[in-house]
């Protein structure tokens, strides 16, 4: 026994020495073939390569594509490019930075604008070859420059493109910014394997439609071989493969209309959707205040980035995907039409409505004093009756609520095309379960779901879930995803690639439920609470005003007295659609801290309308409610809404 | 006390003890020529040598460290060794930083580090610790565990993605199974296996990975991507001819055409600064440094001291090999660097150890199992 494992270790051993053996050759092979690649390269092919060395001299250079242009339905352009010359550093080369911006400043006008730019491009750019100290030198300066060449070794004047956005900060919202490439999007080109097509290119789309459809308007990268000499300076271009220009892109938008709507806001801040119900269209888009992204264009400053940062009014959000509010009474037509698919009410039902909805001991008031009497289904859309909506909410439960708003998109993101959106907050039991973390929050109470009823309560969501849910509803339940590019234009093939509009789902809806709504919408806007905003239109219409409480303020924000009065003021809301029959548009307001529905929303809400459907200007005055003193909002408190 | 009391000459022979000679000459030969080339190619940025000299310091601690260790003990920590890798390569894919577009970095305290990089030692002990445990028995059976146990860090590496080390991994490991003495007939059974395999894998890749294999074949199809590091490579070896174009005088160099000059592609540096004899040379030395390991893994006491000396032995042939190869052009560009020259603390970290695992095999090889 002991002798056969000794022959085994023997035999082992001779299989373990003849494996190494076989390594050892292999490897003496393998290192054999390499030295024969090296002698084929440097030996045979040595005057080949020796020569490909000498041309290499020979650079290849990207040339970086033009940006495709944003232009709104009619063809006005909201982004375009313009050449202009820069002083850039090139800091590799430079000894001393500061000392040479400071020598450059007796020559060319220097700011301190420019030079806490400049620092703050050095700190954030990617390994960058040059970064511009001065944007747009005047001919002069370039002459100026130019002459004094000699001392600035490092430094030099480059022609290139700028974005520039015509219209400032109108619609900034949906036209968004581009800015210099960061290492995080630098990371972000290396996941989608496009880093080769952005050789050449300094800047990227970073909100808005200039972010979102970044592919698209980026174009492809050419390349420029060019003799350079031993200190790799070009000398000559040998060969040239041209860049394409990023495609242009068109929008459903009307720039027009834009106008019209962000200049009905005014000052207020707050947010507008206006959608194109049989396609998704979006043809208004506002989020108020704006801000003007040429500022960004250059790498902007950090005095004017602190500033846009830091206001209290936010100008950098996005309200209108990001701004998540509660709906108020704007959700009782969905109230409404939810109890009639689900056979709660029928429009015969009625209750006698005495100012206030008794449950677990507790009285929930109606926003009108005494109440409105005798309250049937229509006219407690058109009166906006509180009590109503209360019993009902109570009638049908929280998961009744819950999963028909879920259908019209009620919290959950609408899929436009822009990044950034909010989910907002479909209240149910599941989604407190998951929101709150000690079993007792966790718990869903059915007073709870009274409120919800009317659009208070944990209801939150996005301008645009709203205005998508109402474009829905005038669509007889044909829900379409919201986009704002209508098309993209290839330039070079001429190519014209239409971005269809996508129906998402089909509401199996009555038609007499929906009409019945409709029927009752159009009466809120004849002798209801939208009546003395729309009561004259020249179109058929119909709206519903709405008032969302606005729950305290965020911690830590600092304002003076009158102002934290001001911001905690009720948000204004309206919604309407036009013509009654066969809609053309689907319209949302919003208008932060301004009251009732009827007194801020609306008004801006027909203005717009006018303009979309009669071409009619608004007649330029203060618009309505712009400076109401906080005594006014107390004198229309009996107004219900 | 018994310190003092020993000579300066008895100090030094302490600290020399279980060095192995020829190892560290060839090591420190490597070395040197490494941070000369390092000097050149990043001459804008001096500090990347200061650096690589105090790497080279921690590896050679390092090695010394692990020379003084007996296999025995290599072989009680092989299996914790692995299970820690494979479960640090879990958690990196769940938890990991993304760099580059890979996510291969593990956060720890202050520092980070890549898991992936002790596979390349743990994997080889694992292996051998499991052979040698059933080397009595061997059969067919355990060359299929085998095989998951190699499989299972060689995919979770691959899927980061990083295919260079993913590569070495599975090298070193199969190298494992080769010299435990799996039969010829199931080797070339299982080559032509993995062969049919490719064609339904190409079904299954995405385009802008068949478009990097393609590139692989033929750089001039992505001159501005993929292919010019290959394209740019290969004129800087070519250019380079008989006796290179001197230290610091590589044009294709300084006028910076080559890409990732300090790390993957530093042969295209050394190459084109000292030619083809400068390639001799340095193949030469690996042959040497091969040679010497394969000597040492077949004078080895046990079973497991053999294969893991010949493993890591092979393991420093595969790293030269797939990168003098890839840098010439005629292998795909893998993130592999060339052993003990490209610059970076953590591959040669590594391959100090490798070599102070050999010197610890050749210093116990007399030694008897009972």
């Amino acid at each position: 026994m002991r002798f056969t494992e000794f022959k085994n270790h023997e035999r082992e051993m001779y299989l373990f020495q003849l494996r190494v053996g076989f390594a050892g050759v292999a490897v003496l092979i393998a290192f054999a073939l390499l030295f024969a690649r090296f002698f084929q390269l440097q030996v045979v092919q040595h005057e080949a390569y020796a020569s490909k060395a000498e041309d290499n001299r020979i650079s290849i250079v990207p040339i970086a594509p033009n940006r495709g242009l944003i232009l709104d339905r009619n063809g006005v352009v909201l982004a375009r490019n313009y050449s202009a010359y820069t002083l850039e550093i090139f800091p590799a080369k430079v000894k001393d930075v500061e000392r040479t911006i400071q020598e450059l400043s007796e020559v060319i006008d220097v700011q301190p604008k420019d030079r806490s730019r400049f620092r703050k491009l050095h700190a954030e750019t990617r390994n960058a070859e040059s970064l511009p100290i001065r944007t747009r030198l005047s001919d002069e300066e370039v002459a100026r420059f130019a002459a004094n060449r000699y001392r600035f070794p490092g430094v030099e004047i480059k022609a290139r493109l700028f974005r520039q956005y015509p219209y400032g900060a109108l619609a900034s919202h949906v036209i968004g910014y581009i800015g210099r490439i960061s290492t995080k999007d630098q990371e972000r080109l290396t996941e989608l394997d496009v880093e080769a097509n952005y050789r050449g290119t300094d800047f990227i789309g970073k909100a808005g439609l200039e972010a979102s459809y970044e592919q698209e308007l980026h174009g492809t990268t050419g390349m420029e071989q060019v003799e350079i000499d031993a200190a790799g300076r070009g000398i000559r271009t040998l060969a040239r493969t041209p860049a394409q220009a990023g495609n242009n892109v068109t929008l459903t938008l009307d720039i027009k209309l834009q106008e019209v709507a962000e200049a009905a806001f005014g000052e207020r801040r707050g947010a507008l959707v206006a959608i194109e119900p049989s396609t998704g269209g979006i043809l208004a888009f506002v989020s108020m205040p704006g801000f003007d992204p040429n500022l960004f264009v250059d790498g902007i400053d950090p005095q004017s980035w602190s500033e846009l940062n830091n206001s209290p009014d936010r100008p950098l959000n996005n309200r209108a995907i990001a701004g998540v509010y509660p709906p108020g009474s704007t959700f009782k037509p969905y109230m409404a039409l939810a109890a009639l698919e689900l056979g709660k009410r029928t429009p015969k039902s009625a209750i006698n409505d005495p100012g206030y909805f008794e449950f677990g001991g507790r009285r929930f008031r109606d926003s009108k004093a005494g109440g409105h009497g005798h309250v049937d289904l229509f006219k407690s859309i058109v009166v906006s009756s509180d009590t109503f909506y209360y019993q009902l909410a109570n009638d049908m439960g929280i998961d009744a609520i819950a999963g028909f708003m879920a259908k019209f998109g009620f919290g959950s993101k609408s899929g436009i095309d822009l990044e950034g959106e909010s989910t907002g907050v479909l209240p149910s039991p599941e989604w407190k379960q998951k929101r709150f973390r000690r079993p007792e929050q966790q718990k869903w109470y059915a007073g709870e779901t009274i409120s919800i009823g009317i659009g208070q309560g944990y209801n939150a969501y996005t301008p645009i879930q709203i205005g998508v849910a109402l474009a829905t509803l005038a669509a007889n339940g044909d829900m379409y995803r919201p986009r704002l590019v209508s098309h993209i234009d290839n330039l070079r093939t001429g190519e014209r690639r239409h971005i269809e509009p996508v129906l998402q789902q089909r509401l199996p809806l009555k038609p007499e439920n929906v009409e019945f709504v409709k029927r009752a919408m159009a009466g809120v806007n004849k002798q209801g609470t939208g009546a003395r905003a729309f009561g004259n239109a020249e179109y058929t219409n119909g709206g519903k005003t709405g008032t969302a409480q606005v729950v305290g303020m965020k911690q830590g924000e600092k304002y003076d007295e009158k102002k934290v009065a001001e911001r905690h003021r009720d948000h204004s809301l309206f919604i309407v659609f036009a013509p009654l029959e066969s809609p053309k548009i689907a319209l949302m307001a919003i208008v932060e801290n301004g009251g009732f529905g009827a007194r801020a929303a609306a008004p801006i809400a027909r203005t717009v309308l006018d303009y979309y459907l009669l071409g009619k200007l608004p007649v330029t005055e203060a618009p309505a409610g712009v400076a109401v003193k906080p005594g006014a909002a107390a004198a229309d408190e009996e107004e219900s809404d | 006390m018994e310190l003092t009391a020993l000579s300066p000459r008895r100090m030094l022979l302490r600290v020399a003890d279980g060095i192995d000679g020829p190892l560290l000459a060839i090591g420190l030969c490597l070395a040197a020529l490494g941070i000369a080339t390092l000097f050149s190619a990043s001459y804008e940025n001096p500090g990347r040598v200061t650096a690589q000299v105090a790497n080279l310091c921690v590896a050679l601690l390092a090695m010394w460290l692990v020379a003084q260790i007996p296999p025995q003990t290599l072989m009680r920590v092989a299996v914790p060794a692995y299970f820690l890798g494979v479960a640090l390569l879990i958690a990196v894919a769940l938890a990991g930083d993304v760099v580059n577009g890979a996510r291969r970095w593990l956060h720890v305290g202050v520092t980070r580090f890549q898991p992936s990089e002790m596979m390349k030692l743990a994997l080889p002990m694992m292996l051998a610790w499991y052979f040698h445990k059933n080397e009595a028995t061997l059969r067919l059976r355990d060359f299929l565990v085998a095989a998951v146990l190699l499989a299972v860090p060689v995919l979770l590496i691959a899927r980061q993605p990083d295919l260079g080390t993913a590569v070495l991994v599975a090298a070193v490991g199969f190298y494992v199974i080769f010299f435990a003495g799996i039969g010829w007939k199931v080797l070339v059974g299982l080559g032509l296996l993995g062969a049919a395999s490719l064609f339904p894998l190409w079904g299954m890749l995405h385009d802008y990975q068949r478009r990097r294999i393609l590139t692989l074949f033929d750089p001039s199809q992505d001159p501005l991507g993929a292919g010019y590091h290959t394209i740019q490579s290969t004129i800087a070896v070519g250019s380079g001819g008989l006796t290179g174009k001197g230290w610091l005088h590589g044009t294709q160099t300084h006028l910076e055409f080559i890409p990732e000059r300090h790390t993957d592609f530093i042969f295209a540096v050394f190459s084109e600064e000292f030619g083809l004899i400068g390639n001799v040379a340095l193949l030469t030395l690996y042959t040497l440094l091969i040679a010497r390991g394969l000597m040492i893994a077949a004078n080895a006491a046990t079973f497991f001291a053999r294969l893991l000396a010949a493993a890591v032995t092979l393991m420093f042939f595969t790293y030269a090999f797939v990168n003098m190869g890839m840098v010439s052009g005629v292998l795909p560009v893998v993130g592999v660097p060339l052993p003990f020259i490209s610059y970076g603390g953590t591959a040669l970290l590594t391959l100090f150890i490798g070599i102070g695992i050999l010197m610890s095999v050749h210093n116990h090889r007399r030694l008897v199992q009972t």
